[in-house]
């Protein structure tokens, strides 16, 4: 998989995901996972110290079509929108049908009223894998948040 | 012709609470700073159990953990003797801090800036250069290290969860509680626990505000939208509000009414015309809700406040403890500690894991708890002056079997008045 055009084909992957985000295509944000794979928001502390939970956690493509109609039928949060920096993977394993790979990355969030705040700064632990097409999509993104700290609420995903 | 403004009272006739009202909550409560200073003595350092950590945190001689006590920094250790011991987080000689660490292993604690020594429970027994450098300088001989050091607390242990007191006449926690808070405290820990993460989330608002929404078990399925479409919790299922005497500590519960078939809930649930029944869909991945009844005896939700600031939480299998950090008139430090069983099975604590998307920042069923507190911080701006109503099941701070109540908040408050004198 890790082939020369391979680093180029990771980037635009995060630079996919992020977009899809940021625009709010929620909707198609469970499409860059695999029907089984994990997806966990946590920090830096509890990733050290093997503490499992997340404040998100799927472990299905389904579960994170649930948390998109969540946030579009039933949770309550004021409007907001992310924008997301991601810089460059650094690939750290291969393995035989997944690569780990890790992203830092850093998030605003954009209030109603225009307030703009450094949300998040973190790295995405990443292990992806090719689909039938040989496309990339994630069996693994977990988000290690820098800070154990949280403001108000997190409603849409990192 | 100039007309007086007659409306607006004179400040120093603000701070005197509506003349007998268990139901009304005037603003200026949640916006005062000399509110919120005088908070910090009555409330604070008052007759009160503060949650401090989990005694897993502090389990060994030597492990300690760092928190907060309302503002007051403060340590937690444990001493060689196998007591746990806490005290303020402060040197006695300029002040500083003491334990520069959220958690770690200590023998002794040193303060960086003069190197004045503490052992685990605080004592001071080391002052650098005591005696002077060859022979010049030094403290003077009547100086005593037994007369000076930071501010102990009054440290107790419950069901794994440990508690401190500033103040002396405090009574023990299981009295504190009562009978019946402390029953609901010993179902959910009943057994040692295992800590699987921890999240603080920065709440913009007053700490009241947070503590009251914790009580306010009226709000569940009215606010929390996940709840009741996916019929997790509903106020017209099998449950209740128990209020402790003086109103300071409180438990919402509610349990599936295992006799009722959907359909009949259903309609049930339609009757009442909450928004959430207009937009019922179903979850792509329904493993979310496989919950085991682990306690056995069917209750799904169980919210335990114990005043000032604590608060445990099980909802299916979702434990939790929270503690309620006061940081500013507008500012407030939730910390959540997510908690298994040391003994869950490999499948357990994946439902576990799985269901702590229920709570926490991003929680289904509580991220909009980090909200709405600002929303009334927000909403109260221009109105010191004017008040909250709560009127939902009547006037009074008594135990009911219906969650549609403000009981346990006009709880709060009864507790909150008699100590802070309003």
């Amino acid at each position: 998989m890790t082939d020369s055009g391979f680093p180029q084909r990771l980037a635009a992957l995060n630079a996919e995901y992020a977009r899809c985000i940021d625009d709010d295509r929620m909707e198609a944000w469970p499409e860059f996972f695999f029907e089984r794979c994990l997806y966990k928001i946590t920090t830096a502390e509890n990733h050290r110290n093997g503490f499992e939970a997340g404040i998100i956690y799927a472990d299905s493509k389904a579960m994170l079509k649930d948390r998109v109609s969540a946030l579009r039928e039933a949770n309550v949060y004021e409007r907001q929108r992310y924008r997301h920096i991601v810089g460059g993977p650094a690939i750290i394993a291969e393995e035989r049908h997944v690569v780990r790979t890790e992203s830092p990355f850093l998030v605003t969030r954009i209030m109603r009223d225009g307030r703009m705040d450094l949300f998040a700064t973190g790295k995405y632990i990443d292990a992806v894998g090719e689909d039938a097409d040989g496309a990339l999509r994630f069996v693994e993104r977990i988000v290690v948040c820098d800070s154990a700290r949280f403001d108000t609420l997190v409603a849409l995903p990192l | 012709m100039r007309v007086p403004n007659t409306a607006a009272p004179s400040p120093e006739n603000r701070r005197a609470w509506p003349a007998g009202a268990s139901t009304r909550v005037p603003y200026w409560v949640y916006q005062d700073a000399e509110i919120y200073a005088a908070e910090q003595q009555r409330i604070f350092t008052g007759p009160v159990w503060h949650y401090l950590c989990l005694e897993a945190d502090v389990a060994t001689a030597g492990d300690f953990r760092t928190t907060f006590v309302g503002g007051m920094p403060v340590v937690v250790a444990r001493d060689t003797d196998g007591e746990i011991y806490s005290f303020e987080n402060r040197c006695a000689h300029r002040g500083a801090l003491l334990c520069l660490e959220n958690e770690g292993k200590a023998r002794d604690f040193q303060c960086v800036y003069h190197a004045w020594t503490y052992d685990l429970q605080g004592n001071l027994k080391g002052v650098a250069f005591k005696d002077g450098v060859n022979g010049k300088g030094g403290m003077p001989k009547s100086f005593c290290p037994e007369e000076h050091g930071p501010r102990k607390l009054r440290t107790t242990v419950l069901c794994g969860l440990v508690f401190g007191s500033l103040h002396d006449d405090v009574p023990p926690i299981e009295e504190y509680l009562g009978a019946d808070i402390l029953a609901r405290l010993e179902r959910v820990l009943c057994k040692p626990v295992k800590v699987i993460g921890r999240f603080t989330q920065a709440l913009p608002n007053n700490w009241k505000l947070y503590v009251e929404n914790v009580k306010d078990s009226y709000h569940a399925s009215l606010l929390h939208l996940f709840f009741t479409t996916f019929r997790i919790n509903r106020l017209n299922q099998r449950g209740g509000v128990i209020v402790s005497e003086t109103g300071a500590h409180h438990v919402s519960w509610s349990a599936i009414d295992a006799g009722a078939a959907p359909a009949r809930r259903d309609a049930a649930y339609s009757a009442q015309g909450i928004r959430a029944e207009k937009d019922a869909y179903r979850l792509a991945d329904p493993s979310l809700l496989d919950g085991r009844d682990e306690f056995g005896d069917g209750i799904t939700l169980q919210i335990l406040s114990v005043f000032p600031g604590f608060v445990l939480q099980q909802i299916q299998n979702s434990i939790a403890v929270r503690q309620v950090l006061p940081k500013g008139v507008e500012s407030t430090e939730l910390n959540w500690t997510y908690l298994g069983f040391a003994d869950d099975t490999p499948e357990m604590k994946t439902m576990r894991l799985k269901q702590s998307n229920l709570v926490g920042p991003a929680g289904y069923v509580s991220m909009e708890d980090g909200a709405v507190g600002g929303f009334v911080q927000r909403g109260i701006a221009q109105a010191a002056d004017a008040q909250a109503v709560l009127e939902m099941g009547g006037d009074g701070i008594e135990s009911q079997d219906s969650r549609a109540t403000e009981a346990s908040v006009r709880g709060f408050w009864n507790e909150y008045r008699a100590l802070m004198g309003l």
